[in-house]
């Protein structure tokens, strides 16, 4: 809007002491919401796989054994949902994205990445987004087994975008040379959703 | 889906206040740049304070679409809410708010849909419920539906009175109460938290699969979610929406 505008009689007395840890327009939650579009599936160490797949020399697929012998790192990190909830310090262990990614060889041409779930969800991000640190797969949130409707066995973890980037019930990765949308993408959000930029959704 | 526009930020005014229980109130907001919305979709207010700190929080739409030119928020006064509490304790009739929307292309419901409806709300949930059976009335819509709706207590009710005049006049529709802590007088019906018993009841009566839509705190959506997919409904037609953990 051209014009500032302000709200008649609001002083926003309960803004959090932190408010500079906060991007704009949210809130901290002490509490974990649970965000999602449909029934929380149940899914069985047993059957669980994680593949890394698309342009890359062959692809690699991890059973959860394999994936605990994994190196693994802890991460303290803020999350920020675009429902407007932030979640500051939070807990997890989890394998980096990096680690995984030496296992294949990455074609050239890829340069994005579609998260796919079980149950059905995708996101989409780019592959610079998940490299260097900056991305994970974590099965433990504040000392705990990851439970199932914060996305366990295992989910992923891209603290520096809004949350729902943050596949839950993840399967896989895959490596693709375009930007396709995912599920929320589809229905209106960004596709990159920087929370410090407020890209809730399309346009923003 | 494939429109790109932006989601734009625009002034409401205020336009009537009603009081629904102690802790809900629904807000009518004229609006600058009205676009017809989907039943079930929210939209986001903005309010900023003169330094220019702002708190955001998005409300689902009560209303339905043909009520052109406004719409319909009904916010439940949370007792840390930010926002509610100022909508509840400092919003007057005539004022102006920003807001932008209408939000959300999933947790929806569209006339073309003709499969039979299955709405669950706890507590404030109801809200996008109530929208799809509003519009649901609107257009004549004959989806076999039935609302069950979950509730602390009989003063804790929102849209009591349209519930009960839906319930006479609408057809091929049905609204189930069920009372988690206090019962009416003479109550008949449920009055117990919505467990798989109650849901295998209802359902039981489906001439085919219906879409389910869940609304309410995060525990009530996973519970009732849990136990329809355990009956046997497929996840697909499984709708949620949640919100924190306050609530019924």
């Amino acid at each position: 809007m051209d014009n500032p505008f302000f709200t008649r009689g609001f002083l926003g007395k309960k803004r959090d002491q932190l408010a500079d840890r906060l991007p704009p327009g949210q809130y901290k939650e002490e509490d974990f919401p649970v965000l999602s579009a449909g029934p929380t599936p149940a899914i069985s160490l047993e059957e669980w796989r994680f593949t890394i797949r698309g342009l890359v020399n062959a692809s690699k697929t991890w059973d959860w054994q394999e994936f605990q012998a994994l190196p693994s790192m802890s991460f303290t990190k803020d999350i920020h949902c675009v429902t407007k909830w932030s979640k500051l310090d939070t807990h997890w262990q989890g394998v980096s994205i990096d680690t995984l990614l030496s296992y294949v060889e990455i074609s050239p041409k890829a340069l994005f990445v579609k998260a796919y779930c079980y149950g059905g969800y995708t996101t989409n991000i780019p592959l610079a987004d998940l490299t260097q640190e900056k991305a994970f797969i974590a099965y433990q949130f504040e000392g705990q087994p990851l439970a199932a409707e914060h996305g366990g066995p295992a989910r992923l973890v891209v603290p520096h975008l809004y949350f729902w980037k943050s596949a839950k019930w993840i399967q896989g990765l895959q490596l693709m040379d375009q930007n396709r949308p995912g599920f929320w993408e589809n229905f209106g959000y960004h596709m990159y959703g920087d929370p410090w930029k407020e890209q809730r959704y399309q346009g923003d | 889906m494939n429109d790109n526009a932006s989601i734009s930020w625009q002034l409401a005014t205020v336009k009537d206040i009603r009081v629904e229980n102690a802790t809900v109130k629904t807000f009518t907001l004229s609006l600058s740049h009205w676009v017809a919305h989907l039943a079930g979709q929210y939209y986001d207010i903005r309010l900023t304070a003169p330094d220019g700190y702002q708190a955001q929080r998005s409300y689902s739409v009560a209303s339905e679409p043909g009520q052109v030119g406004e719409i319909q928020l009904t916010i439940e006064n949370l007792a840390e809410g930010e926002v509610s509490s100022f909508m509840h304790e400092v919003v007057e009739i005539g004022d102006q708010l920003e807001v932008r929307g209408p939000i959300g292309k999933y947790f929806v419901w569209q006339p073309k849909r003709k499969e039979p409806l299955l709405l669950v709300g706890g507590g404030s949930g109801v809200v996008p419920l109530m929208a799809i059976l509003r519009h649901r009335a609107a257009v004549g819509a004959m989806n076999y539906t039935k609302l069950l709706y979950s509730v602390r207590s009989p003063e804790h009710l929102i849209y009591a009175e349209e519930l009960r005049k839906m319930q006479q006049e609408g057809e091929r529709l049905a609204i189930h109460l069920t009372y988690t802590r206090s019962i009416p007088e003479q109550w008949a019906g449920y009055q117990r938290r919505v467990d798989r018993a109650i849901l295998e009841e209802l359902l039981h009566t489906y001439p085919e699969t219906p879409l389910a839509y869940l609304c309410g705190p995060d525990s009530f959506v996973e519970q009732v979610a849990v136990h329809l997919v355990n009956i046997g409904l497929p996840t697909a037609s499984i709708l949620t929406e949640r919100f924190g953990p306050s609530g019924s």
